[in-house]
């Protein structure tokens, strides 16, 4: 089966200005992301701010355009598409973002909000549009009575419902979820989860899950893509990342999730992410490694299968042999 | 003597609607070095709890207590100059955007010396070697160079880090952390975790800690209080309260965590926490509680000793007669009522 959605060697800079005289510097928010996604499955793209996850999902999203690399949307070149296929292209991939308290314009009524991509995409007559949106509303649990009312009006957990059903309107055949649970509360993040789950079975949606929860990532995804200042460190099938993590980044990252049931022996990191204009020269991880060597410091590893995964270390075997035993 | 005698605490502000309750009965007894963690949902009335204790609550809030004792002192009673002299003393807060809550137009190394200056009355040069100090037990690297750095230069981890210094500068007998690392990211949450741990365990110095993260409570706390809309649930010791839950409420929290789950559907808490406005008149769980009875949401439940800790609730979990009692109240019917109402 083909992927729905195939990467390759993903990369997106930025010139920052610094001043008059100097010369601008160089950001690579994305370093060389490869992935493919299936329809029905879910990617977990996991790191911590800065770590290039967010510029990601903008790629994918078509939002903005990568600096090299290619994109392969329900195989289409979504990087230079042809001119035929441009507007369909924007309908297969959708995006629920973070924060359901900023992501809806306060002054449409929720009727209107779920509206407005088809105003912008069909010729569908009022009635019908109308219809549609009362039908998502309720595959996303909200009530016909609530059409006419505005976001104030709702809790965290309705936005965000609100949210996703405005990404389905379209019928998209990937959506983007950007940490789409971590602002709401306890009680309510479970809710939009089995939510997130249900509309997937019903509709063969492929998700890429963007989060910094691995707690929330493992209960939703199939595969892993652990990222560190814009490179991706560990890929891989959920089970076996989480069962034997082969990167030292993975495994800080697990020791540091509360309440994951670890015992804590705690490789918490040394220090802070390095500034991202000035990575560091061999591993990017290599200046907060507990067990960085002078290999580690010169050069750079490569990402490379090992036990059912891609994992980009020069030890990863000694993790491996380690943990085995 | 306890260090810290919290009871039936509330804060109410007045609304259009009259007077709005946030915190409702608090009971709270904190002993010298001990870890107690408060969990809530937002609007749980968790931090104004707190805020309410150190002072801090606005006008037109209104805080009551029957009792409000820091080391036998009544806190109510306190003049603003003996107020001043406590907080930042004795009890100290550390705030949850650790960017926000720090003056952006003043050096770090001015705003911590400035507590030493109130408090300690020491002079420039002490202060600033004082300074140094508390910044290296922080682990901040290189502190001289970041005395006269402002807010803005620093990352959030490490703004927290100034803000922890600036809690422990006068060796305070309480700290209260209010989701000191939420606006952080994992591994440096577990940085500062370590760190507020070691401080504590250093110091003899009790630690409560405000959170909405179960995960955060159970690696770190003693003893756990559950808040919901305003009032105490659950208070248990953390090993307990994780292994049985005794309130509905805990319970159905710990199963929604998606650590919890095991691939499938999680479970869920139908509804969503009742607003300011529309509280209901019995238990306030009622509504969203699987075993709720007639009586449950007409007869607001005490909080009241039960096992190891406190809960306020009518039918405990681990309550031998619970089904029987929940027949009896004639539990089965409203459970249909409410799910025709989901």
């Amino acid at each position: 089966m083909t992927a729905l959605v195939t990467a390759t060697d993903l990369r997106r800079g930025y010139e920052i200005k610094q001043g008059w005289f100097r010369p601008p510097a160089h950001l690579q928010a994305v370093g060389g992301v490869s992935f493919a996604l299936e329809a029905g499955k879910t990617l977990a793209v996991v790191g911590e701010s800065g770590c290039g996850k967010s510029t990601l999902a903008r790629l994918v999203t078509l939002i903005e355009k990568p600096s090299a690399g290619t994109l392969m949307l329900d195989g289409v070149d979504a990087v230079n598409p042809p001119a035929s296929a441009v507007k369909t292209l924007r309908r297969t991939v959708q995006i629920v973002f973070q924060n359901p308290y900023g992501s809806l314009n306060p002054r449409k009524r929720v009727g209107h909000i779920l509206e407005e991509p088809l105003i912008i995409n069909t010729r569908l007559s009022k009635q019908d549009r109308r219809a549609q949106a009362l039908d998502m509303m309720a595959k996303v649990g909200l009530r016909p009575e609530q059409y006419g009312r505005y976001p104030h009006m709702f809790s965290g957990g309705q936005r965000q419902r609100i949210a996703i059903a405005r990404a389905l309107m379209l019928r998209p055949k990937l959506l983007v979820a950007d940490e789409p649970v971590s602002a709401l509360d306890m009680s309510v993040q479970a809710q939009v989860l089995n939510l997130l789950v249900d509309l997937q079975r019903e509709l063969g949606l492929a998700y890429l899950f963007i989060s910094h929860d691995l707690a929330v990532v493992r209960h939703i995804a199939e595969d892993v893509m652990i990222m560190y200042l814009g490179i991706v460190v560990e890929h891989g099938p959920k089970e076996r990342i989480f069962a034997r993590s082969l990167h030292p980044y993975t495994q800080a990252l697990l020791d540091a999730t509360p309440g994951l049931g670890r015992k804590r022996q705690r490789i918490v990191p040394k220090g802070e992410l390095p500034s991202p204009l000035d990575p560091p020269k061999g591993c990017v991880f290599s200046t907060r490694c507990p067990y960085v060597t002078d290999l580690c410091r010169t050069q750079r590893p490569l990402l490379r299968p090992l036990d059912g995964r891609l994992v980009a270390c020069h030890y990863a075997e000694r993790f491996l042999e380690v943990q085995a035993a | 003597m306890p260090l810290l005698e919290i009871e039936n605490l509330s804060v109410e502000f007045p609304s259009q609607n009259g007077m709005v309750r946030a915190v409702d009965g608090v009971n709270i007894t904190l002993e010298k070095g001990e870890v107690l963690g408060i969990v809530g949902e937002s609007g749980s009335g968790k931090s104004v709890g707190m805020l309410a204790l150190m002072g801090l609550v606005p006008y037109p809030g209104r805080v009551r207590a029957d009792k409000l004792l820091f080391e036998g002192r009544n806190l109510q009673t306190l003049s603003d100059r003996e107020r001043c002299a406590l907080t930042g003393k004795d009890v100290a807060m550390i705030f949850q955007e650790p960017t926000t809550s720090l003056n952006p137009s003043f050096t770090i190394g001015y705003q911590l010396a400035e507590t030493l200056h109130v408090h300690e009355g020491m002079d420039r040069k002490a202060a600033r070697r004082r300074v140094i100090e508390l910044l290296e037990q922080v682990g901040i690297p290189a502190p001289e160079s970041r005395l006269s750095a402002y807010p803005h230069q620093l990352s959030g981890g490490m703004n927290q880090r100034v803000m922890i210094a600036m809690a422990i500068a006068c060796n305070p007998k309480l700290l209260i952390a209010d989701e000191p690392t939420t606006a952080l990211d994992v591994t440096i949450q577990a940085q500062i975790l370590d760190l507020l741990l070691s401080l504590q365990r250093d110091r003899g110095m009790a630690l409560i800690l405000i959170t909405h993260n179960m995960g955060v409570v159970s690696d770190t706390t003693e003893r756990v209080a559950v808040m919901y809309a305003g009032q105490i649930m659950e208070q248990r010791p953390t090993q307990s309260l994780f292994a049985s839950p005794q309130h509905p409420y805990t319970a159905a929290l710990l199963a929604a965590r998606p650590e919890a789950g095991d691939g499938g559907r999680l479970a869920t808490i139908p509804g969503v926490v009742p607003g300011l406005h529309d509280r209901p008149p019995g238990c306030l769980f009622s509504p969203r509680c699987i075993h709720a009875t007639p009586l449950a949401e007409k007869v607001r439940p005490d909080l009241r000793p039960w096992m190891d800790g406190l809960i306020r609730c009518h039918y405990p979990l681990g309550d031998p007669t619970r089904d029987e009692r929940i027949a009896a109240d004639g539990g089965g019917a409203s459970i249909l009522k409410r799910e025709s109402v989901s």
